[in-house]
């Protein structure tokens, strides 16, 4: 056995101090160019006129590095650890929790944790974060911020549906989600839907699948289709940008699905608004 | 798509009452900000039968809570929050005066059957262009329940703030409209 790659915590802490600034103040160019070309398809003025704000906001936020929307959320980290490296000088859950502290003061971004969902205070520096942990190969690690505004949060959905409900059932589940969110999670949204495995693995998948760089073809034809008819029904919709009516209800639905139990079809919808944050890092 | 039209604040019954749903407005003048907090004391205290920290009439509430200000600025991003939260201490409020309230997202009946009682309009602004917003704004400062922090209610000055009616007196609502003008039935 060779020697193991090694990594300080230290850094962990810069990096997703960066990450968490970078992910609210830059809206990354998939991102862009898909409000971009909801602008040339919109047929409503209103919606149109709304898209050119979206891109005017962007600029104006990168270039001022202030943030792209107040919510500058719940901080969601995803991290990939190599099961090859050994991190030094503390433990990596503190340093992620550090970074996150670290990038919410220094970016001037709002602190929105309260920390106990009943006692509802304030914890003053957005921490904790909520952290996806996943061991890999190899000897690097991988670490995605994803700010989660509460606007389109709150309008997800999950239901545990029959499998006899079948590919129709999930169809419906997911357009009845965005139908009844209307103008709340301010659209024009992506759809992160996840099918199968359990109930908290069908949620995990439905906010991973946000992850996907927007514009790429789902690697699996059948949900390539699915999402294609998903984003067609959505858009019949019309809803429309901030739900003032138009075409362009959702800039894409992006699905993963996961084997199940043969007495189970578990759904979920993660919607996420225009402003769908994420910046990664790989150390 | 009309071009919009400039009001500047406060805003009387007579401006009320020529707003439509649909209509994209420019605001100019005085905001008051609340939020969940805010609204929750507010409505407290008019059950107690105290006086508001602030008079209300003929005013304008924006659900915001902006971020931080950096140094040399006025105020930080400030996009609108979900108005919903706020529908259960909505028409108390409306009863002592106000006029309108800017935000995004549904709203419950019962406000926008209270809109109409008190001759009160709901205003939209885009949400998630908090850059965007923050140039609007020329002043902030704090003008009750301080202790709230980033939820005292703030008095905003602000020009050519770009909302659009979403809710007026004559029962129109642009959400329902919109939606339906654009829908394809399949
Ligand atoms: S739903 Fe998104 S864009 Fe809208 S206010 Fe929340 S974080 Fe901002």
């Amino acid at each position: 056995m060779g020697f193991l790659r090694t990594l300080d915590c230290q850094t962990v802490v810069e990096v997703t101090s960066r990450l968490c600034r970078e992910a609210n103040f830059v809206l990354e160019p998939d991102v862009l160019s898909a409000i971009g070309q909801a602008k040339e398809r919109e047929v409503s003025p209103t919606g149109r006129d709304i898209l050119a704000q979206l891109e005017d906001n962007a600029s104006l936020a990168a270039r001022d590095r202030i943030p792209i929307c107040q919510d500058t959320g719940l901080t969601v980290v995803f991290v990939e650890v190599g099961q090859d490296l050994r991190l030094t000088g503390g433990s990596l859950e503190e340093a992620i929790t550090a970074g996150v502290r670290d990038g919410y003061q220094k970016g001037y971004l709002r602190k929105s944790v309260v920390g106990h969902p009943l006692v509802r205070e304030n914890t003053g520096d957005n921490t904790p974060p909520v952290i996806h942990w996943r061991l890999v190969s190899g000897d690097r690690l991988k670490i995605s911020v994803v700010p989660k505004g509460a606007g389109s949060e709150n309008m997800s959905a999950l239901k545990m549906l029959k499998p006899a409900e079948g590919l129709e059932g999930v169809k419906q589940f997911v357009v009845d989600t965005v139908s009844v969110a209307g103008p709340n999670p301010c659209p024009p949204l992506v759809v992160g839907v996840g099918i199968g495995g359990t109930m908290e693995k069908a949620a995990l998948l439905a906010k991973e699948a946000l992850l996907r760089p927007l514009g790429s073809a789902n690697p699996d034809p059948v949900l390539a289709e699915v999402e294609r008819e998903l984003v067609d029904r959505i858009n019949a919709l019309g809803i429309g940008p901030m739900g003032l009516g138009g075409r362009i209800t959702a800039l894409a639905v992006h699905v993963l699905a996961f084997p199940t139990h043969i007495a189970m079809l578990p759904v979920a919808v993660n919607l996420n608004c225009h402003a769908l944050r994420h910046k990664t890092a790989v150390l | 798509m009309s071009d919009p039209r400039r009001i500047v604040l406060p805003l009387t019954d007579e401006m009320v009452a020529e707003l439509r749903a649909g209509d994209r407005v420019l605001i100019n003048g005085r905001l008051l900000t609340a939020r969940d907090a805010a609204h929750k004391k507010m409505v407290a205290l008019l059950q107690q039968g105290g006086r508001l920290p602030v008079d209300l009439k003929n005013q304008v509430i924006y659900y915001v809570g902006p971020t931080p200000a950096p140094p040399g600025r006025v105020i930080g991003a400030c996009g609108p929050t979900t108005s919903g939260r706020m529908d259960a201490y909505t028409p108390a409020l409306l009863a002592t005066g106000l006029k309108g309230m800017i935000g995004k997202g549904f709203r419950a009946p019962e406000v926008i059957e209270a809109l109409r009682r008190h001759r009160a309009v709901y205003f939209a602004a885009v949400g998630g262009a908090g850059a965007l917003l923050s140039r609007c704004v020329k002043a902030a400062q704090v003008v009750a329940y301080p202790e709230l922090g980033p939820e005292a209610v703030h008095e905003l000055i602000v020009t050519d703030f770009p909302v659009v009616v979403i809710n007026d007196i004559y029962g129109g609502d642009l959400y329902r409209e919109g939606r339906r003008q654009y829908a394809v039935h399949q």
